[in-house]
């Protein structure tokens, strides 16, 4: 799971790495609560899960009360790469020397844990030049290799041990919590050389997640997908108008492609999983008949362990429940698909023999239906 | 590292040879047993099974023992797939390489990253391949299955199709298979963001087999092992002719599409970056699944 700034700081002010002075709040009431605690001046930032947020205003300095109450609903109110703000921070700026940019990340190519430093940060990683790298296996970083990172990016005198203590105890959380990244962007140097985090980004390992209960309260889903974890498959909403329904995660990523390449919008993107019975599968239509901006479901499937009788079942009995009064386009294949096709002739359903002519149809119709 | 034909199949004149023996870890769950089956219907010579406590028992004919040593003492496999839940994936996993197990086969899905690092590290040491986790599996079709994967869309031949998915594996092998490519093996990466064996290893291990003719690559979004496999496709001056198919040009950013390794980050892990890798090393890269054996046989007719 990707955790929030607010909720990344937590971890690290748990670990040790010093974090500034900060309250969170949800709503302006408790945010002025916050603001009188922690004294103007102060940034106001809001907590989204996407990067970006200096660019498009979400972060703002905050000298009084008169900017402070034209700034914080405005904040509050906004969104940063289509993510709505889900919380503010209320935090103490701090007098900074130089910025430096520090992570521990999941290599996958490499398989191991690897430290990216550079003694340029506050800028996204791509543009982080200088970059020291190092591999550092299952993600334990020593005093030897964490004090040449330092040296390398040219720290001296106190910030150096500063340094070795930081990556050390990042280097702790990024193995007790399971983290596949552990950044912190940037690393402010003060004028007393100490460092501290004034920025962070943690994202854990979700199938981990049953090792870390702890971790639950950052947990963020909504109802339908949350429902959709429970019953074994995976639902991702998405910003269009076709729900699409397959079985296995590579043939829906697949479908979502074909179906943007005939100019149709995904609603929805759902795996029903190599576990699907009928009754998830009906589950799963009942989810996606509470996506209100559904107007066809695309159903594409190539039944192998999966039977894809399994599906057609489930559809049957949401149509006998009138679940669904949506067009229905689909496309079956492989396991049981003949029989599949028999006891959907009678239904709404509309058959097709490939895929392509399958989303050709279900655009169309949804065009038609405005 | 140990020749993969030679461990799915051993030489010629061998006793055991195309019937090699497997085991399967967590025969009597509700997919190890199913799967037991079905890979016995294909062929696959399913030796023993293991499951702690059932020691002595039988399942469909297949003594079960209570551990791995056991088994592999009883029967002398180097095979074993593994279907136990995620949780207890590391401790099946190390007790199989711990056992002599030289190829080992790994089915679930949701095993903790960490997990499967601790077990590569092991692995490593002991000269074991590890297939997955996450794979669907592996086959040279129409001799031994090890894995969930459908019979029907698989046919002997001499293409190599590798792919991190599961499903679009049957998808275009059956696109090949009813084109008249017909497939030497198949191996499933595993949607995991820590494979046992990569893109690279798997092409490694394949590329030289004499009697291949191509190859198919089966990537999506996340990570960077396609990237890798075309500069290695280049530096290595391979030959035989490779297409390649991307899934999640559409998917947005920062989502994980289903597979615990299908998210892009920025630039990273995106479609693009891997499509542009793939032209870079002269790999044309389907749009659709049903393209590939078009661009296949294209790419044969442009190297005769």
């Amino acid at each position: 799971m990707r955790l929030l700034e607010y909720q990344a700081k937590q971890l690290f002010s748990e670990f040790g790495i010093k974090i500034p002075k900060g309250l969170t709040s949800k709503d302006v009431e408790q945010g002025r609560k916050d603001a009188e605690e922690l004294g103007f001046p102060f940034v106001i930032k809001s907590q989204v899960p996407v990067g970006g947020r200096g660019k498009v205003g979400a972060i703002q300095k905050c000298h009084n009360q008169d900017e402070f109450n034209l700034k914080y609903p405005q904040i509050l109110e906004m969104s940063v790469k289509g993510e709505k703000t889900r919380a503010i921070l209320l935090e103490k700026m701090a007098e900074i020397k130089k910025e430096l940019y520090l992570s521990l990340f999941l290599n996958r190519g490499k398989r191991c844990y690897t430290i990216i430093a550079s003694s340029e940060g506050g800028v996204e990683i791509e543009s982080v030049k200088n970059q020291v790298i190092r591999e550092v296996g299952l993600g334990d970083v020593d005093k030897q290799v964490a004090e040449e990172v330092a040296k390398e990016i040219g720290l001296k005198g106190n910030s150096v041990t500063e340094f070795v203590d930081m990556l050390q105890k990042l280097s702790r959380l990024t193995i007790e919590k399971e983290a596949e990244l552990a950044e912190i962007n940037p690393v402010a140097v003060l004028n007393d050389g100490s460092l501290i985090a004034l920025d962070g980004k943690v994202i854990t390992d979700d199938n981990s997640n049953f090792r870390h209960a702890e971790l639950e309260k950052f947990q963020e889903r909504s109802e339908l997908e949350e429902r959709a974890e429970k019953s074994g498959f995976t639902l991702i909403e998405l910003d269009g108008n076709i729900a699409v329904i397959g079985n296995g995660a590579g043939l829906v990523m697949s479908t979502l492609d074909m179906l943007s390449d005939n100019g149709g919008k995904a609603a929805c993107f759902l795996d029903v999983g190599g576990g699907a019975t009928p009754e998830s599968v009906y589950e799963a239509l009942t989810l996606i008949s509470k996506i209100k901006k559904v107007k066809g479901i695309l159903v594409n499937l190539f039944g192998g362990i999966v039977k894809t009788t399994t599906v057609a079942s489930a559809f049957i009995k949401a149509y006998d429940e009138k679940l669904i009064d949506k067009p229905v386009f689909a496309r079956l294949m492989g396991a049981e698909s003949d029989k599949s096709k028999e006891m959907l002739k009678e239904t709404k359903t509309k058959l097709f023999d490939s895929v392509e002519a399958a989303i050709n149809a279900a655009v169309m119709e949804v065009r038609k239906s405005g | 590292m140990a020749n993969i034909f030679e461990l799915l199949q051993g030489k010629e004149g061998d006793a055991d040879y195309n019937k090699k023996p497997v085991i399967v870890q967590g025969i009597t769950g509700k997919f190890g047993s199913l799967h037991t089956k079905l890979m016995q219907e294909y062929g696959t010579n399913i030796v023993a099974g293991v499951t702690p406590g059932k020691g002595g028992q039988k399942f469909e004919n297949i003594p079960i023992y209570n551990s791995v040593k056991e088994a592999v003492d009883a029967t002398g496999s180097k095979i074993s797939i593994l279907f136990v839940p995620a949780k207890f994936f590391l401790g099946a996993a190390k007790e199989a390489i711990e056992a002599g197990i030289k190829l080992l086969v790994a089915i679930p899905e949701h095993v903790p990253v960490r997990d499967s690092l601790i077990m590569l590290d092991l692995a490593k040491k002991n000269d074991v391949i590890i297939i997955g986790p996450n794979t669907p599996g592996i086959m040279i079709p129409e001799i031994i299955k090890i894995g969930i994967m459908p019979a029907s869309p698989f046919k002997s031949g001499d293409i190599a199709l590798l792919s991190k998915s599961g499903t679009l594996m049957y998808e275009v092998a059956n696109n090949l298979t009813e084109a008249g490519f017909g497939q030497t093996i198949t191996l499933g990466i595993g949607g995991d963001p820590i494979n046992g064996t990569r893109l690279i290893d798997a092409f490694e291990m394949v590329k030289d087999t004499p009697n291949l003719k191509g190859m198919v690559v089966v990537g999506e979004i996340g990570g960077d092992a396609e990237e890798v496999l075309a500069q290695r496709i280049i530096d290595s001056n391979f030959k035989k002719p490779i297409v390649a198919y991307i899934a999640g040009r559409a998917a947005p950013k920062e989502k994980r599409m289903g597979h615990a390794g299908a998210i892009v980050y920025g630039n990273y892990g995106s479609a693009e970056s891997k499509i542009s890798m793939f032209n870079k090393a002269n790999i044309p890269v389907a749009k659709r699944p049903g393209e590939v054996a078009m661009l296949l046989a294209g790419k044969f007719e442009k190297s005769d």
